[in-house]
C-alpha cells in the first residue's frame, strides 16, 4: 500500500496548472536552511492532500534537495554517505557521460545552476497569473526575513498557446506515455505495460528486482522519497521551423518531418498507427494513442525513424528489462511563445522538466547515455535524439523509406541545455526530519 | 574517428597498440560506472581474471552445460550484450585454479550492466561468478558492486587486431541476410 500521506504530490499527480515558477535556493547556514524548511514544508502538498483537493487548490508546492543542500541542512556525514555515487557527484559532474559537452557544457549554465551552493528548490505550480503572483510575493516576503537563505535563480513557467493541450514550443503535444505505478489508483491505458512496481520510482516499496536495497539512511530520510534529474532546455524555435521549411516543400511534408523526428505527430497521434496522415482524433484517445510496439508493428522504422525520440526514450518491445528504466516526467514551458510566422526574436524559451527516477543512473542517465546519447543506438552510426541529443552539426538522422531511405546530414542542434541538477525528493515526513535536525531528539 | 568512418574501413585490417593501464590518457570516455575501455579494431572486450574459490571447479562445468541449455531454449537470451563471442577458461597457477572470461561485443560493458547484471540473473551465470573469490554477495540487488568486481578483475588489451575492424555483429548478420536474400533471388529466378 503506498503511503499517499507521506508522499510528495509531484510524484503521483499531475496539478491542473497553467503558470508558475522554480526557485532555486542557497543556504548560508544550516540553521538559515532549516528555519525556511520549517516554514515552507507546511505549503508542500501530499499526494493525498492534492487527491482530495485538487479541484479547489489553486497552487501546489513541492521541495527537493541537492546532496550539498541535504549537507548544508546538516544531515551527517554517516547519512550523506549512504545516498548513491551519482547523486553525491551531482549532474556537474556527471557531463560528459550525459552528453553536456560543448553548448550544453555546464560552464555555461545559468541560474547558478551548476554551483554547488545550489542547496534547495522550490516548485511552485499555480492554476492561473494572480495565484502565482501571490505566492512568489508571499514567499519574497518569507526569504526576504531568511538572512541566511539566498535565491540564486528563479524560472517562471508558461504554458504555450492554445491552452487547451500540453505542448512545447515546438508543437509537440506532450504527457502522452507515463508508467503507471502499481497502487496508484492510476488508470491503465492500452499499449502501456503492466503497472509498475513503485519502488522503481519512490523510495521503500519493492521495485522490479525485488524488495527495496540499499536505501539512504536513516530509513526516515529516504522513505517516500525519489530523485529528480532537472533539465533546463532552451528550444530553438526559429531554428527548428527553418529547418522544416528548408527539408520538406509542403506544409503537409513539413509536418510529416516534424512527425519523423519525434515518432509522433505534433497533435500527439503516433506514427505507427497512422504513418501518412495526421490523425487528431486518435491523438486525443487514450484508449488508443499508446497502443503500438515497435518490434512487430514498425522494426524496420519505415513510420517511427529508428532514431526518432520517442523510439529512444521508450524503446518498448525493443529494448530490454524496459521496466527498469521507465521514468516519470513532469514539468512545463517557460519562455514567450514565438508566433508562426514570427522571425526567431532570440528570447529563450524551452522546456524545464524533472525526470523523477528511483536510481538516476539505472533510470536517467541510462535514458540519457545509451538512448539519447550513443550515436550508433539500433547501429545508426552517426546519429543522436535529434531532439534533446547533444547535436553539433556532424550528424545525421536517416529516415527509412521505400525504396530509398532519406538521409539528412548536418542536424542542427534544436535545444540546448541551459542548466540541470540532481534533486532528492523528501518525503513528508522526512522534510520534518530534514527541518528539525538540529533539535534535541 | 567517428563511428561513420570506422564503418566504412572494414576492408583495411588493422591493429591498435594499447597504452599501460588500457586507456588513451588524452581521451578517455567516461561512462556511467566510471571510464571506457576503448573500443578497438577488435570492438570493445573485456578479459575479466579472478581466483577460483578452491573445491568449486566442479560447478563451471556445470554452469557450462546450463548455458548451452539455456542458449539452445532461447538463443536471443543474450541478445542485450551484443556479442561476438564470448571464451570461458579455467587454467591453473601454483596449484590454484584461475577462471578467465574474454568477451567480444559491440558496446560498452558499461552500457548495459544492469541489464547484464539482471540477464545473468536469469540464465544461470549467477552460479559461475559466485565461485570467484571476492565477488560480491548482494550483487543482484548492487549493480555498482557488480561493476566495482568486473572493474578490478578486468586485465586490459596492450594491443588488438581486427581483421575487418570496428565491424558490429548486427552489421555482419545483415550483410550475411543480404547474402541469402540474393541467393534465393538468384534461385528464383532460374
Amino acid at each position: 500500500m503506498l503511503e499517499f500521506d507521506d508522499i510528495q504530490h509531484i510524484l503521483l499527480m499531475r496539478v491542473p496548472a497553467l503558470t508558475g515558477r522554480y526557485e532555486f535556493l542557497s543556504f548560508r547556514n544550516a540553521t538559515g536552511g532549516r528555519t525556511w524548511l520549517s516554514a515552507i514544508r507546511e505549503k508542500v502538498q501530499s499526494a493525498a492532500e492534492v487527491r482530495a483537493s485538487v479541484e479547489q487548490e489553486k497552487r501546489w508546492v513541492t521541495v527537493a534537495f541537492t546532496w550539498n543542500g541535504l549537507r548544508a541542512l546538516g544531515v551527517d556525514e554517516a547519512s550523506m554517505a549512504t545516498f548513491p555515487e551519482e547523486f553525491r557527484q551531482g549532474m556537474v559532474a556527471r557531463a560528459e557521460m550525459l552528453g553536456d559537452t560543448g553548448a550544453n557544457h555546464p560552464d555555461k549554465w545559468v541560474g547558478g545552476l551548476a554551483s554547488p551552493s545550489l542547496h534547495a528548490l522550490v516548485i511552485l505550480f499555480a492554476g492561473d497569473e494572480a495565484e502565482r503572483e501571490r505566492c512568489v510575493t508571499e514567499h519574497n516576503k518569507f526569504i526576504a526575513q531568511c538572512r541566511d537563505v539566498e535565491v540564486l535563480s528563479s524560472l517562471d513557467l508558461a504554458a504555450v498557446p492554445p491552452f487547451i493541450y500540453a505542448h512545447d514550443h515546438f508543437g509537440y503535444r506532450d504527457r502522452l506515455s507515463q508508467p503507471v505505478i502499481e497502487g496508484s489508483g492510476e488508470v491503465l491505458t492500452p499499449g502501456s505495460g503492466a503497472p509498475l512496481k513503485p519502488g522503481e520510482f519512490i523510495l521503500g516499496y519493492p521495485d522490479e528486482a525485488g524488495p527495496p536495497a540499499n536505501l539512504p539512511q536513516p530509513e526516515i530520510l529516504s522513505r517516500n522519497g525519489s530523485y529528480m534529474a532537472y533539465r533546463r532546455l532552451q528550444e530553438h524555435v526559429g531554428r527548428f521551423r527553418e529547418f522544416l521549411r528548408q527539408n520538406a516543400d509542403t506544409p503537409e511534408e513539413q509536418e510529416l518531418l516534424a512527425a519523423k523526428l519525434m515518432g509522433r505527430w505534433r497533435s500527439g497521434a503516433p506514427l505507427v498507427l497512422s504513418p501518412t496522415k495526421d490523425d487528431p482524433m486518435l491523438a486525443v484517445d487514450p484508449q488508443r494513442n499508446n497502443d503500438f510496439n515497435y518490434k512487430e508493428m514498425d522494426p524496420q522504422g519505415y513510420a517511427v525513424p529508428l532514431g526518432s525520440h520517442a523510439r529512444r526514450m521508450n524503446p518498448r518491445d525493443t529494448a530490454a528489462n524496459m521496466n527498469r528504466r521507465r521514468m516519470i516526467r513532469r514539468g512545463a514551458t517557460y519562455g514567450p511563445y514565438l508566433p508562426e510566422d514570427a522571425p526567431e526574436d532570440g528570447v529563450e524559451r524551452g522546456i524545464a522538466a524533472f525526470v523523477i527516477c528511483a536510481s538516476l543512473i539505472r533510470q536517467f542517465e541510462f535514458a540519457q547515455n545509451v538512448w539519447a546519447n550513443d550515436r550508433n543506438f539500433h547501429e545508426l552510426g552517426n546519429e543522436r535524439d535529434p531532439v534533446i541529443g547533444n547535436q553539433d552539426g556532424t550528424l545525421e538522422f536517416k529516415i527509412p523509406k521505400r525504396p530509398i531511405r532519406k538521409k539528412i546530414t548536418g542536424l542542427p542542434a534544436f535545444t540546448t541545455v541551459r542548466g540541470g541538477a540532481y534533486f532528492f525528493l523528501p518525503g513528508i515526513k522526512a522534510l520534518r526530519y530534514l527541518a528539525t535536525l538540529g533539535d534535541v531528539r | 574517428m567517428s563511428d561513420a568512418s570506422k564503418q566504412t574501413s572494414w576492408s583495411k585490417p588493422a591493429a591498435m597498440a594499447i597504452p599501460k593501464g588500457g586507456f588513451f590518457k588524452d581521451k578517455v570516455e567516461q561512462g556511467r560506472y566510471g571510464p571506457i575501455f576503448p573500443k578497438t579494431p577488435a570492438c570493445y572486450g573485456f578479459s575479466i581474471l579472478a581466483k577460483v574459490i578452491p573445491g568449486r571447479e566442479e560447478r563451471f562445468y556445470e554452469y557450462a552445460r546450463n548455458i548451452e541449455q539455456a542458449v539452445a531454449a532461447q538463443p536471443d537470451c543474450l541478445a542485450v550484450l551484443k556479442l561476438h563471442y564470448l571464451r570461458w577458461v579455467l587454467f591453473p597457477i601454483k596449484g590454484d585454479t584461475y577462471f578467465m572470461y574474454q568477451g567480444i561485443f559491440d558496446t560498452d560493458f558499461d552500457k548495459y550492466t544492469e541489464d547484464a547484471v539482471n540477464l545473468f540473473a536469469a540464465t544461470g551465470l549467477r552460479t559461475v561468478f559466485e565461485n570467484l573469490e571476492g565477488f560480491p554477495p548482494d550483487w543482484q540487488t548492487n549493480a555498482p558492486a557488480f561493476v566495482k568486481f568486473v572493474r578490478e578483475h578486468q586485465c586490459p588489451s596492450f594491443l588488438e587486431y581486427g581483421e575487418y575492424p570496428y565491424v558490429s555483429a548486427e552489421e555482419i548478420k545483415k550483410a550475411l541476410r543480404l547474402k541469402a536474400a540474393f541467393s534465393d533471388m538468384l534461385d528464383q529466378m532460374q
